[in-house]
C-alpha cells in the first residue's frame, strides 16, 4: 500500500462531515448572521455593450431602509473601480465608463434586509447609450468590430493572446506522410458550473481594530486575502478570510467577484457587517462560465490505424474581461495535453483568445485548466478517424494507447505523464460492459431501423498543479502548506491550505495522517478555510487537493513521526537508527510488540524526559509541499444510448466507467466524485448551454433554461477500477475529482454520433438536445457557421 | 417571538399580518409582511438554516419542507400561506440521541457531499416513504426529480432512500 503506512486507515466508509449536514447544521455563508448586519443587492446592466451616461441613485438613497448606495464613481475615488484578475487583466468592480456584458455590476445597494435592498434596486436610474455588441467570437477580430476594452492602454482590437504548443514543422512532416487526414470543426459550448449554493459573502470591517473579517464562498481563501489586501490597502495580517461550509464549488468559487469587493467597501463605509448573496440568475449571468472553445481538429494516420499526429486551432471566447483562473503562464491552461492517451509522433496546437461582450471566466466546472476541452477534442477526433477507416473505435484506441513500459512518457507537447497502464483499463472496460455483445445488439437493432449508439472515451487527466517553478496563481507558486500538531494525549490537528466544497477533505486528510501515525481517523481533526488558522496555499481546484495538499499532509505526518522516533529512542535508551516503525509504534528492531505508541511518545514529549539535541518538547511540524510533477490519472468510459428517430430524444441506457487514480485513500469518496462527474457529462452533452442572442442577451439565466440533469436523466453508474500508483506522490495517490467530468462528455457524444451513423451524421455539437439531434438527422446540424476559417 | 420583516427592523410602514405556524412541533407566532417567503421566515425569522435556497425559479428543491405532511418548495410559498399549518424542516427529523433512518441512510450510502441539497432531499424522501414504504428505484428517482444535486450523480441518494426504506420496514438495512 505505502512505503511505511499499512493503508489500514484507507478503507473508511464514514464521512465526518455528514453528521452536521444531515441535521441541517452545516454552516454556509448565508447562515452567518452578525449583529447589525446589513444586506447588499447588485444592480446589473440590462445591456451587453453600452456607454454609461449617468447613474442617479437619489431615489434609492431616499428609501427609508437603505443605508448607502455604492457606485462605480465612488469606487474610482478609492482606486477600487477595477480589480486585478488571475490572468493579469483587470475587471470592472462597478462599471464606470461602459458596461461590457449583460448582467455586469453597475451599482450596489446596502439596506436593512434583502427585501428592502431589492426594492431599492428599482429606484436607481441609469442612462445607457447602446453600442454594438460582439457576440460571435469569430467576428471579434473583424476590422470593424467595436473595441470592447478601450480602457486598456494601446488595445486597438479584441485580441487577448496567441499561444501555441508543440512542433508545427514536425506536424507538417507527418501529415505529409499520412495515408489519411480527418478534419473537424467543433464547439465546446459555453456552460456553467452552477453549484447549488451561489456565491456570497459576509464582510465585517471592525473600525476599532482595523481588522476585516470575511466569510465567503472561497475555494482559494488565502489568494482572496492577498487580493483584498492589495485592493483595499488593509495589511494582510489584519484580513481574515473564512470559508466555512461551501455548497459546491466546481471552479465557480476560485476567483474574486465584484459583489465580494462591494460588500467589503460597504462594510468600510457603514461600519456594519454587510452580507451579499447572489441569486441564481446572477450566478449564471455573471460568475465564471466554463469552456466556450471553438476548435478545429485534424488527425493524421496510416491506413492501418496508426495515429501519427494531431493539429488543433482554437478560438477561445473569454468574455469581456480575461479573468480566467489558471496558472499565469498558461493562457490556454493545460490544453497542451490534447494528445491524450496516444503515442503520437507529432502534435501542435495554437490558441487565440478574444474578448466578447459576455461574462468573464473560462476555466471552471471541473476542467483541470482546459483538460475538458483537450480530452473532448482528441476523443472526438479518434472516433472520426475510426469512422473514416471503418475501424472499431475500441480497437483503434487499443492500437494507439501509450504502453505501460513507456512511462514516464514525454508527450509531443512536452508533458511528462507519470504512470499508466492504459490497455489494462480499456480491456477491463470492454469486459465489464460486454462490448462485443453490445455491438451485436446494435447490429440487430440497426437491421430493424432502431438507433442505438455505443460511445467510448479513453482519457488522461493532468491534475495537481504545481510544480511552483512553472505554475503560479496570481503570482503565488502552486505549492501548499500543512501543519500538524499532536496533543499530549496523542490526538492530532492537521491544518491545510486547501478548501473542501464537498469533496470530503475532513475525512480523507484525517485518514492520510492517521495512516502515517498509527492512530484512529477520529483522532485527527482537519482545519481548513480559515486564513488565520491555516498555512498558506493556493486552494482547491484542478483536482489538486490530494495531489498537493494530500502530499503535504503525508509529508508533515512523516516529519512528526521522525520527531517521535528521536523521543522514543530517548525513552527506550536506544539509538534512533535501531528503531523501526510498525503497527503504530516505534520499537527496537527485533522487539516487536514492545516500544511506544504515538500517544505514549506525545505524553513523554510534553513531560519531564531529557530530550535529545534538536528536539523541542512537542510533536509538531509544518511543511510546504512543492510537487515535482502533476499526477496523470486516467480512465476508460463507455456510454450506451438509444435515440428516438422521430423526436431526437437521447436516453442514456448505461454508463460504464473504469477509473485509475492510483492509490485510493477512501474508495467510497472516490466513487462519489466519479458519480458526480458522470452526471456532469450527461448534463453537458445533452442539456446544458449558456447561449446569447445577436444583441448579447444572455439566454441561460435560470434553471428554467439552463437545464441540469435530475435523478431521471442519470442511469445507475457502473464503476470499475485499476490501480497504477503515481511514482512521485508520497502515497501513490493521484487526483480524481474532475476526471469524470473531463472524460464523460466525449463518451456521450461519441455514443450519440455512433447511433446516428446510419443517418449519415458525422458530427453535431453539444448540447445534443432533442432539437439538435433531430436537426442533425435532417442534415441541418446547428452552429455549422462557427467553423474557423 | 415576533418577526416584522425578514428580521426585526423598524422603518417604512408596511402591511403586517400576524400568523401562527407550528414548526417541528412548536407553535410560533410571527408578524410578517405578506410578501415574505416561507423559506426566509424559517431561515432568518426562526433561525432554522438547514433549509437552503439554490435557485430563484422553483427548480432546485433545496428549500423543500413538509407543510401538513406534503413536500413544498418553501421559496414558492408565502409565510402567510403557512398560517395555521404544520411545517416540518430537516432540524425536526432527528432527536438529540437518534437520527431518522433517512439521515442514517444518507450517511451510510454516501448520499451527500457538499450537503447543500441534503435537507431538501431528506424532506422529499420522507414524504415519499410515508406515502410509499417500498418504492422501486424508478419511483424514488421520480419522487426526487424536483430536487437537484450537483455533487452525487444521484445514485447514492437512491441507495440511501432504499436503505432507509428497509430500516423503516424493519428489514435488515
Amino acid at each position: 500500500m505505502t512505503a511505511d503506512g499499512n493503508g489500514s486507515a484507507f478503507g473508511s466508509r464514514i464521512r465526518k462531515e455528514d453528521a452536521r449536514f444531515v441535521r441541517g447544521l452545516g454552516k454556509f455563508v448565508d447562515d452567518v448572521v452578525l449583529p447589525g448586519m446589513l444586506h447588499g443587492a447588485m444592480l446589473r446592466s440590462p445591456m451587453a455593450h453600452a456607454r454609461i451616461v449617468s447613474v442617479d441613485v437619489s431615489a434609492a438613497l431616499a428609501h427609508p431602509r437603505v443605508k448607502t448606495v455604492i457606485t462605480g464613481e465612488m469606487l474610482a475615488e478609492r482606486g477600487m473601480a477595477w480589480m486585478p484578475t488571475l490572468s493579469y487583466d483587470q475587471q470592472a468592480v462597478l462599471a464606470t465608463d461602459k458596461v461590457r456584458f449583460q448582467g455586469q455590476e453597475v451599482a450596489f445597494v446596502v439596506a436593512e434586509d434583502r427585501y428592502a435592498a431589492r426594492d431599492a434596486l428599482e429606484l436607481i436610474d441609469v442612462e445607457y447609450e447602446p453600442l454594438p455588441a460582439v457576440v460571435d467570437a469569430h467576428q471579434a477580430l473583424a476590422p470593424d468590430a467595436p473595441v470592447i476594452r478601450d480602457d486598456r492602454p494601446g488595445q486597438q482590437d479584441n485580441h487577448i493572446f496567441d499561444w501555441e504548443s508543440g512542433d508545427a514543422q514536425r506536424v507538417a512532416e507527418v501529415f505529409a506522410e499520412a495515408d489519411v487526414v480527418v478534419e473537424q470543426d467543433m464547439l465546446y459550448p459555453r456552460v456553467h458550473p452552477a453549484p447549488l449554493e451561489t456565491c456570497g459573502i459576509v464582510a465585517d470591517m471592525d473600525p476599532v481594530s482595523g481588522r476585516l473579517t470575511v466569510w465567503s464562498t472561497a475555494q482559494a481563501p488565502h489568494a482572496h486575502r492577498s487580493l483584498y489586501a492589495q485592493l483595499t490597502g488593509i495589511p494582510e495580517h489584519r484580513i481574515r478570510v473564512i470559508a466555512n461550509d461551501i455548497g459546491g464549488g466546481f471552479g465557480n468559487k476560485v476567483g474574486v467577484y465584484p459583489g465580494y469587493v462591494c460588500a467589503i467597501v460597504a462594510s468600510m463605509i457603514t461600519q456594519q457587517p454587510v452580507k451579499w448573496i447572489e441569486d441564481r440568475a446572477e450566478n449564471l449571468m455573471s460568475t465564471a462560465f466554463a469552456r466556450d472553445y471553438h476548435m478545429r481538429g485534424e488527425i493524421a494516420a496510416r491506413s492501418d490505424g496508426t495515429i501519427l499526429g494531431l493539429r488543433v486551432r482554437v478560438l477561445a471566447d473569454h468574455g469581456a474581461f480575461n479573468a480566467t483562473a489558471q496558472p499565469s503562464r498558461y493562457p490556454a491552461g493545460f490544453f497542451g495535453v490534447f494528445t491524450g492517451s496516444y503515442d503520437l509522433q507529432a502534435a501542435h496546437c495554437s490558441v487565440t483568445g478574444v474578448y466578447t461582450n459576455k461574462a468573464p471566466g473560462g476555466v471552471a466546472y471541473s476542467c483541470s485548466f482546459r483538460v475538458t476541452e483537450a480530452v473532448y477534442l482528441v476523443e472526438r477526433m479518434v472516433d472520426l478517424l475510426a469512422c473514416e477507416l471503418d475501424m472499431d473505435p475500441a480497437e483503434l484506441r487499443m492500437r494507439n494507447l501509450i504502453r505501460p513500459e513507456q512511462f514516464p512518457y514525454d508527450t509531443a507537447t512536452g508533458w511528462r505523464y507519470d504512470s499508466g497502464d492504459y490497455p489494462r483499463a480499456l480491456a477491463k472496460l470492454l469486459d465489464m460492459a460486454g462490448y462485443h455483445d453490445l455491438r451485436a445488439e446494435q447490429a440487430a437493432k440497426r437491421e430493424r431501423g432502431e438507433l442505438m449508439g455505443i460511445g467510448l472515451s479513453f482519457f488522461t487527466e493532468a491534475v495537481g498543479a504545481g510544480p511552483r517553478k512553472h505554475l503560479d496563481m496570481y503570482g503565488f507558486g502552486m505549492a501548499d502548506g500543512a501543519e500538524l500538531r499532536v496533543h499530549p494525549s496523542g490526538t492530532a490537528v492537521l491544518r491545510v491550505s486547501c478548501m473542501s466544497q464537498g469533496q470530503g477533505h475532513e475525512t480523507t486528510f484525517a485518514q492520510l495522517v492517521a495512516n502515517e501515525l498509527g492512530i484512529g481517523v477520529d483522532e485527527v481533526d482537519v482545519v481548513q478555510g480559515d486564513t488565520d488558522h491555516t498555512p498558506f496555499g493556493v486552494g482547491t481546484y484542478g483536482s489538486r487537493s490530494i495531489a498537493v495538499s494530500g502530499a503535504a499532509a503525508v509529508t508533515v505526518a512523516r516529519k512528526v513521526r521522525e520527531q517521535a522516533r528521536l523521543i522514543a529512542a530517548a525513552m527506550l535508551e536506544a539509538d534512533p537508527e535501531d528503531l523501526e516503525w510498525g503497527d503504530g509504534r516505534w520499537y527496537v528492531r527485533g522487539v516487536e510488540g514492545a516500544g511506544h505508541t504515538l500517544a505514549e511518545i506525545a505524553r513523554a514529549a510534553h513531560a519531564d524526559i531529557d530530550l535529545p539535541d534538536g528536539v523541542d518538547g512537542q510533536l509538531a511540524a509544518s511543511t510546504v509541499y512543492n510537487p515535482p510533477n502533476l499526477t496523470f490519472p486516467f480512465g476508460a468510459y463507455l456510454c450506451v444510448v438509444d435515440v428516438d428517430p422521430d423526436t431526437g430524444q437521447v436516453t442514456v441506457r448505461r454508463f460504464v466507467a473504469v477509473d485509475d487514480c492510483g492509490v485510493r485513500i477512501n474508495p467510497m469518496i472516490v466513487d462519489g466524485q466519479i458519480h458526480r462527474g458522470l452526471a456532469d457529462g450527461i448534463g453537458m452533452a445533452l442539456m446544458e448551454h449558456i447561449a446569447f442572442d445577436a444583441d448579447g442577451n444572455h439566454l441561460g439565466g435560470s434553471f428554467m433554461d439552463y437545464l441540469l440533469p435530475t435523478a431521471l436523466e442519470c442511469p445507475s453508474w457502473e464503476l470499475g477500477e485499476t490501480v497504477t500508483p503515481s511514482p512521485h506522490h508520497p502515497v501513490g495517490a493521484k487526483g480524481i475529482g474532475e476526471a469524470a467530468t473531463v472524460g464523460s462528455p466525449a463518451a456521450v457524444v461519441n455514443a450519440v454520433m455512433d447511433a446516428l451513423r446510419p443517418c449519415g451524421v458525422r458530427h453535431a455539437d453539444m448540447p445534443l438536445t432533442p432539437a439538435a439531434v433531430w436537426r442533425a438527422i435532417q442534415g441541418r446540424a446547428l452552429r455549422s457557421d462557427l467553423a474557423i476559417r | 417571538m415576533t418577526v416584522v420583516h425578514e428580521e426585526s427592523a423598524t422603518g417604512a410602514e408596511v402591511p403586517i399580518r400576524r400568523i401562527r405556524v407550528t414548526v417541528n412541533g412548536e407553535t410560533k407566532t410571527a408578524e410578517v409582511e405578506p410578501r415574505l417567503l416561507l423559506v426566509h421566515l424559517l431561515r432568518r425569522g426562526l433561525g432554522l438554516t438547514g433549509t437552503h435556497m439554490g435557485c430563484d425559479t422553483t427548480n432546485c428543491g433545496a428549500c423543500t419542507v413538509l407543510v401538513n405532511g406534503r413536500p413544498v418548495k418553501s421559496c414558492t410559498m408565502l409565510a402567510v400561506q403557512a398560517d395555521g399549518a404544520e411545517v416540518q424542516t430537516v432540524e425536526g427529523l432527528s432527536t438529540p440521541s437518534e437520527l431518522h433512518p433517512l439521515q442514517e441512510g444518507f450517511k451510510e450510502e454516501h448520499g451527500l457531499q457538499c450537503g447543500f441539497c441534503t435537507p431538501g432531499m431528506l424532506m422529499s424522501a420522507k414524504a415519499l416513504l410515508e406515502e410509499n414504504p417500498d418504492p422501486s428505484e424508478d419511483e424514488i428517482r421520480w419522487a426526487l426529480s424536483g430536487n437537484l444535486c450537483r455533487c452525487t450523480g444521484y445514485q447514492n441518494i437512491v441507495k440511501a432512500v432504499q436503505w432507509a426504506g428497509r430500516k423503516m420496514r424493519g428489514e435488515q438495512a
